[in-house]
């Protein structure tokens, strides 16, 4: 009998972490239904951008007000598991406070987590009020109802419930505070329990450990459904993150090879193709669905935050046009996570299911509205490209269905008839000097 | 007046066999959009009173293919490029200057993979260089003390990270520039790119130009400047929609340049 909460936090332990795994399994599964891409290159580029803007939150900061608050809950959020470390321990071992052997340090270490949970406890609350109260237009946009915007809230619920079991852990933990040591913030805590039997204090004080510690499980597999996944993928992303210049967009490489062929005259465009090359025409240009974006593109979207910065610096969605590069990005995850659904119940295959993302998900009138200007992606505190998803489904508007806007095709044929996107005569190119 | 402008293309390079210093890319809307040719005509003789000889490719050049692509028919940009990129290596051109963002980005970042290595500049770039190693000078007279700001263009800004050397031809001219709400890294965009150029705007509650436009007349400039022929014609468009092309006039950097020299 006396090992039953060891063997029951055993259970809960292997529970909650096999949970987790299976659903990082899924994670990675659903990333790799993307195309491959090569990212083998710029290498220490690439480790420095994970350092500076995953770790070192520097883009988060650029709005100094919501980059500081998420920076304490940041820190806060990872020191304070350590303790969640010494929790384990305890749990597994029947232990209590195992790390208190460790002398005054541990009373330091305490004491800075209990300043860090009181810190985390009101960032959040500001948080909580700039979503509810004042209202900040970017977490107000239409993309941002039902699941979104519950979801934002129910984390900030969850750190407010797990900040507080922390501190009445503490408070009533009267061996802890007759440590007296880092008992910084619960010792103030601790005398609104003054009436009660030592009986009852410590049932509250065993009940305010396994809640937590049942939160911190339950948070852990919240994460695969909710936009706080980015707390784990904000590292892949900034370290796949676009190292060229933003400007650049990639040049396909299937279009290359045809283009390359037509264009040398030792090849006859009318012969059979040579034999092996057949299999290397992709099975078309662009992309329609999520299996057509490549796996970075798929693993920007599991990593959205759904913050909004992108959207209200975007020209397109501040003048009024539905075009929201958040919503690419959500509107991706959610197509993505019905592929895997639709993989899962039918045995590892992809079902046919009538849908796709263009239309069903993101419509032509957004495509055509973005602008190529870049803010989303400058704005993205753990970047992320919108725009690479949304050229990929102009592409495969006008090159698989020439569903080009009239005046874009007009365009177009100027380019392809006159070197120039109006109707004037390539000859007539420099008569500007005589003008 | 047209007759001082010394144009030389470089078939006619060629022909004597020589190179040119430095290929001018004027591109399309330099070639044969009414307001964007001024400014090709500013920057013409700007690099002719700085003796740089520079040629274009005249009848030879063609679209880079940047709207093309970014519309998302990657099929046309690269048989432009490809075509485009055989004319610049048959000449061995090895360093190019244009007045055009969306030239210099495409060139710049997008040609190399297709075969086209050169050293790209924006003119503004360009001018600077000129400036600072004394092959051109400027006396702000002119401009000293105007309100002028500047209007960071997507392609020369966030897409290349080139944000001062517009700004210190500005400040060269003595002038006060004054920064819009949006600048640099965060600029707005006037609306032109991604093709938007070439077809009407999805509904919406405003045009992104207009919005843009407001943005600039807030700081109450007398000059809106641009560095790129799309910027102009947008930023331009917008002052008329806010009927205020009295008191407040688009202008490249090229023409600021050249206006102080009374060119
Ligand atoms: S690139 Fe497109 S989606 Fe992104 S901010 Fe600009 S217009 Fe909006
Ligand atoms: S794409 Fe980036 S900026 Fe936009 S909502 Fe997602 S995390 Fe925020």
């Amino acid at each position: 009998m006396q090992y039953l909460s060891n063997i029951l936090f055993a259970i809960l332990l292997i529970v909650g972490i096999g949970f987790f795994a299976k659903n990082v399994k899924k994670l990675i599964r659903n990333i790799k239904l993307g195309r491959d891409l090569d990212v083998n290159d710029h290498k220490s580029e690439r480790w420095k951008n994970m350092a500076m803007i995953a770790l070192g939150q520097s883009k988060m900061v650029r709005r100094p007000i919501a980059g500081i608050l998420h920076a304490i809950v940041y820190v806060g959020f990872i020191i304070i598991n350590i303790e969640v470390l010494e929790i384990v321990i305890d749990g597994l071992f029947g232990t209590h406070r195992i790390f208190s052997s460790i002398g005054n340090l541990y009373g330091v270490l305490i004491g800075a987590f209990e300043i860090l949970a009181i810190l985390v406890f009101v960032s959040v609350i500001l948080f909580w009020i700039r979503r509810n109260i004042i209202k900040l237009k970017r977490f107000w946009k239409s993309e941002m109802t039902s699941w979104p915007k519950n979801d934002a809230n129910y984390i900030l619920y969850f750190e407010m419930v797990l900040m507080t079991l922390f501190i009445v852990m503490n408070a009533t933990d009267s061996h802890f505070q007759d440590m007296n040591s880092g008992n910084l913030i619960s010792q103030f805590v601790a005398p609104w329990f003054n009436g009660l039997s030592e009986g009852t204090i410590h049932f509250i004080e065993r009940g305010a450990w396994w809640i937590h510690i049942v939160g911190i499980f339950i948070f852990l597999n919240y994460l695969y459904f909710s936009k706080h996944l980015h707390i784990l993928l904000a590292f892949p992303n900034t370290y796949y993150g676009k190292i060229n210049p933003k400007g650049q967009l990639d040049n396909l490489e299937a279009v290359t090879k045809e283009v390359k062929m037509m264009m040398d005259p030792n090849i006859d465009p009318f012969a059979a193709p040579a034999a092996g090359t057949e299999g290397e025409v992709p099975a078309k240009f662009g992309a329609s669905d999520v299996q057509d974006l490549n796996w970075v593109q798929l693993l920007n979207a599991y990593t959205c935050t759904e913050c909004g910065r992108c959207t209200s610096e975007c020209p397109a969605n501040q003048t009024g046009k539905k075009l929201s590069p958040r919503k690419i990005m959500m509107d991706t995850r959610d197509r993505l996570e019905e592929v895997g659904k639709n993989i899962d119940a039918n045995n590892g295959e992809f079902k046919e299911d009538g849908k796709q993302l263009l239309d069903d998900y993101i419509t032509k009138e957004e495509l055509w509205a973005c602008t190529s200007c870049n803010a989303c992606v400058e704005a993205c505190p753990v970047s992320i490209d919108p725009l690479s998803i949304i050229l990929d489904m102009r592409r495969y508007l006008v090159m698989e269905q020439s569903a080009a806007p009239v005046e874009l095709n007009n365009m177009m044929t100027n380019i392809e008839n006159n070197g120039a996107p109006w109707p004037y005569n390539q000859m007539d190119r420099l008569n500007w000097k005589n003008e | 007046m047209s007759e001082s402008l010394k144009v030389p293309t470089m078939a006619e390079f060629m022909a004597q066999g020589k190179q040119p210093e430095v290929l001018f890319w004027v591109g399309c809307a330099g070639s044969f959009d009414d307001r964007a040719k001024k400014i090709t005509k500013a920057f013409v003789k700007l690099l002719n009173k700085a003796g740089v000889e520079f040629a274009v490719l005249g009848t030879e050049e063609s679209c880079t293919g940047d709207p093309a692509k970014r519309a998302g028919n990657e099929f046309l940009f690269q048989m432009q490029a490809v075509t485009n990129i055989e004319v610049l290596n048959a000449y061995e051109v090895k360093k190019i200057v244009t007045a055009c963002p969306h030239c210099f980005n495409t060139i710049k970042n997008e040609y190399p993979e297709l075969g086209g290595n050169y050293e790209v500049m924006h003119h503004t770039q360009f001018l600077k260089t000129l400036l600072d190693d004394g092959r051109l000078t400027v006396e702000g007279g002119k401009f000293k003390g105007k309100r002028i700001t500047f209007h960071d263009p997507c392609y020369l800004g966030r897409a290349n990270n080139v944000y001062e050397a517009p700004r210190e031809l500005i400040l060269k001219l003595e002038a006060e520039l004054v920064e819009m709400k949006n600048c640099r890294r965060n600029g707005l965009c006037c609306g032109a790119g991604g093709a938007q150029m070439f077809k009407d705007a999805e509904k919406g509650d405003k045009e992104v130009n207009v919005a843009r436009t407001e943005q600039a007349l807030d700081v109450k400039p007398e000059i809106i400047a641009a560095g790129c022929p799309f910027c102009n014609t947008m930023m331009t468009d917008g002052v008329k929609a806010k009927e205020k092309e009295s008191d407040v006039e688009v202008v490249d950097i090229a023409e600021l340049i050249a206006n102080a020299q009374d060119l």
